[in-house]
């Protein structure tokens, strides 16, 4: 039995903006029943602001799915479409406090049909902005390419093919293609990784500092830790001294100190400035 | 859970323990709690009471005592029995199986591979029965094991264990059955049968979990799998649970008992139930073969719904039952069992089973008639498929 908690089983029990609305200005569906989850969202724009008036959605699915339905609708309404199409997964979430990590795919299914919807006001009819018919498919089982898996690791930071099967499904069918996933995040990340070592070195901000320290340890440390079975979290910063604290395997490794010298302060010095130091949380 | 009442129709999942079985096992605990093996008749005293168990149990299946071999659950004889095969004749290579089994002989098929053995699973029909043309086809000389489950879990089909036997012997094969959900609802006379090896599990009828037992025919060679003691004659050491041992030995005496019952008052209650829902509600489908199954189990698909959220709702009125869908299990995939059959994924979804006991009340089906089509159409109602 999953443990859902009092938000998601009150938008479960009494799901809000049930139905549909028969002169909606955009519709957008995503999903399909034998992948056990589809979304139906309708949407009716005031014509002078462009704002959602009103919004209506049909759901077939668990209870996670109708609750991240339900959210998504209380959250778009009175937004202009500019708005709803910032909308993010993580939106969702946030409205219904917290999903089991394996249920996330129920709030990025609400993230597409909003974004669905949108392009089909825009007139996208057939050329939607829909990832799922964007790139190469990777997940047989689930039809999910490889173009949405880097949107979707990408706005949530994942970095692990399991992470992906939560928030996709992708890999979650006969799991032959979790590999090829991986594969992706790696290349993605190191990707990434590079961008920042890119711009030219110049005197920092404290936000700035902080910022890009940040961002270093999340997609160039953190990863290489998880690895290996730990992790890392950033303390505090002070002037040059970076206060860090280990995780996970990390936390009880005897080589610690070694990580912290040689791989924590060697990242941060070469992708953020080469005077800062690095410390372990007492 | 919002109400008191708990209607329990998950019996395929787990029983209760019947209270006589309880109070047979109490006095193992603090009492009698010596050593079956122990020389003092402090201890000693305590194999009597097994010995009485192994009887009840026997009877139960209609085999000797001395074919019974006590074990931790269901899935530890099913283990023991396929890599016992395996060990004996290492020349043979293959095991073949259905793809309908429970997971206890279904992974251990995959991890067999893995382990470069041959498994080979059998395909059913649309109602879920086996297909035997291909059964044939495939024991051969190089078949150490035929398993094939004499009861299914998820819609309670009867496979036809003796004419499986026959084959897997025509090619000097053995032949093992996961008889977990047929135990106590099939009357077995296991001396007539040609059955080499035969899995059950106490907690599907009446017993706690945590004990099952593995019967293996007299003049069938069989491996141990645990290996330890001499307990149950070199045949599965550590120490015995006795208090569940004689537990079983009582679930075994009560199931002969109400056998009777299991086929007619649950027959009925499992009748009422599956005929009422499926004309009060439309687009439902039964999944499996209506002419041969357990008289306890019924599997419904509600079709166009989910079935995580029918079992939500369901349990927000104490209604505790099961489903085939994905979203139980997080696996998002549907029933290993209904994809096997071909259930079409509008169905398959969709799919609760009810399982009854002897426990059930005609009151409580009346309930769940009641309160089960307002659920059904009020997820109808929020899902785009239905019209």
């Amino acid at each position: 039995m999953w443990d859902y908690n009092k938000k998601v089983m009150d938008h479960f029990l009494n799901p809000h903006n049930v139905g549909e609305i028969p002169d909606a200005d955009a519709v957008g569906e995503v999903g399909n029943i034998r992948c056990g989850d589809a979304l139906k969202l309708f949407l009716k724009l005031d014509p002078k602001t462009k704002k959602i008036v009103d919004v209506k959605f049909k759901t077939f699915g668990c209870a996670s799915a109708i609750a991240s339905s339900s959210a998504l609708t209380e959250l778009v309404k009175g937004m202009t479409l500019e708005e709803a199409a910032k909308v993010t997964n993580k939106d969702i979430v946030k409205i219904l406090g917290e999903l089991p990590e394996e249920k996330l795919h129920c709030s990025v299914m609400g993230m597409e049909a909003l974004q669905a919807a949108i392009a089909n006001y825009k007139g996208e009819k057939d050329a939607v902005k829909d990832d799922d018919h964007d790139g190469v498919v990777i997940c047989k089982c689930f039809g999910v390419t490889d173009t949405k898996i880097r949107a979707v690791a990408k706005e949530n930071n994942l970095h692990k093919a399991e992470e992906i099967t939560n928030y996709t499904k992708a890999g979650g069918g006969c799991g032959c293609c979790l590999d090829d996933i991986q594969q992706i995040l790696d290349e993605l990340w190191r990707k990434e990784a590079q961008k920042p070592s890119k711009q030219a070195p110049q005197k920092l901000t404290t936000v700035q500092k902080v910022m890009k320290v940040q961002e270093v340890i999340d997609k160039e440390i953190k990863p290489m830790l998880e690895r290996d079975g730990g992790s890392i979290e950033l303390v505090d910063i002070q002037g040059d001294k970076v206060i860090v604290r280990l995780c996970g395997r990390c936390a009880s490794c005897p080589a610690s100190g070694v990580t912290l010298k040689n791989t924590v302060q060697d990242k941060l010095r070469e992708f953020v400035a080469p005077e800062l130091t690095v410390e372990e949380a007492k | 859970m919002s109400s008191d009442k708990v209607i329990y129709v998950d019996n395929n999942a787990t029983t209760q323990t019947d209270p006589e079985v309880f109070e047979a096992m109490k006095p193992f605990f603090c009492e009698l709690y010596g050593n079956p093996s122990s020389i003092h008749t402090f201890g000693g005293q305590v194999s009597g009471h097994i010995k009485k168990a192994r009887e009840s149990l026997a009877s139960l299946l209609g085999c000797e005592p001395t074919e019974i071999i006590f074990t931790s659950c269901g899935t530890e004889s099913d283990n023991s029995a396929i890599m016992s095969a395996l060990h004996l004749t290492p020349d043979r290579r293959k095991v073949v199986i259905s793809k309908v089994e429970h997971p206890a002989v279904k992974n251990l098929g995959s991890e067999l591979v893995r382990r470069g053995y041959k498994v080979e699973e059998i395909p059913v029909d649309s109602k879920g029965r086996l297909d035997i043309d291909r059964l044939k086809q495939e024991v051969n000389s190089e078949t150490a094991v035929v398993s094939v489950m004499w009861a299914n879990n998820e819609t309670g089909n009867i496979y036809p264990v003796k004419e499986i036997a026959q084959i897997a012997h025509q090619h000097g094969a053995q032949f093992h059955t996961d008889a977990v959900q047929a135990v106590g609802k099939v009357p077995m006379n296991l001396s007539k049968e040609n059955i080499d090896m035969l899995s059950l599990s106490g907690h599907k009828l009446h017993a706690p979990k945590g004990v099952g037992a593995l019967y293996v025919k007299r003049g069938v060679r069989f491996r141990p799998y645990i290996i330890g003691g001499h307990q149950e004659r070199s045949r599965r050491g550590g120490t015995e649970n006795v208090a569940s041992i004689i537990a079983l030995g009582k679930a075994a005496e009560l199931a002969e008992k109400n056998m009777k019952i299991e086929n007619t008052k649950v027959k009925a209650l499992r009748d009422k139930l599956e005929a009422e829902l499926t004309s009060i509600v439309p687009k439902t489908r039964v999944n499996g073969d209506i002419d041969s199954r357990l008289p306890n189990t019924s599997n419904i698909s509600f079709e166009f719904i989910e079935g995580e959220a029918i079992l939500l709702l369901m349990n927000q009125l104490g209604i505790c039952a099961s489903s085939g869908s994905a979203c139980t299990t997080g696996s998002l995939e549907p029933s290993h069992v209904l994809r096997a059959m071909g259930v079409p994924y509008t169905a398959a979804h969709g799919s609760i089973r009810f399982s009854l006991s002897r426990f059930n009340t005609e009151d409580e089906i009346d309930y769940i008639i009641k309160k089960l089509p307002p659920i059904i159409e009020r997820l109808r109602q929020i899902s785009p498929y239905w019209k």
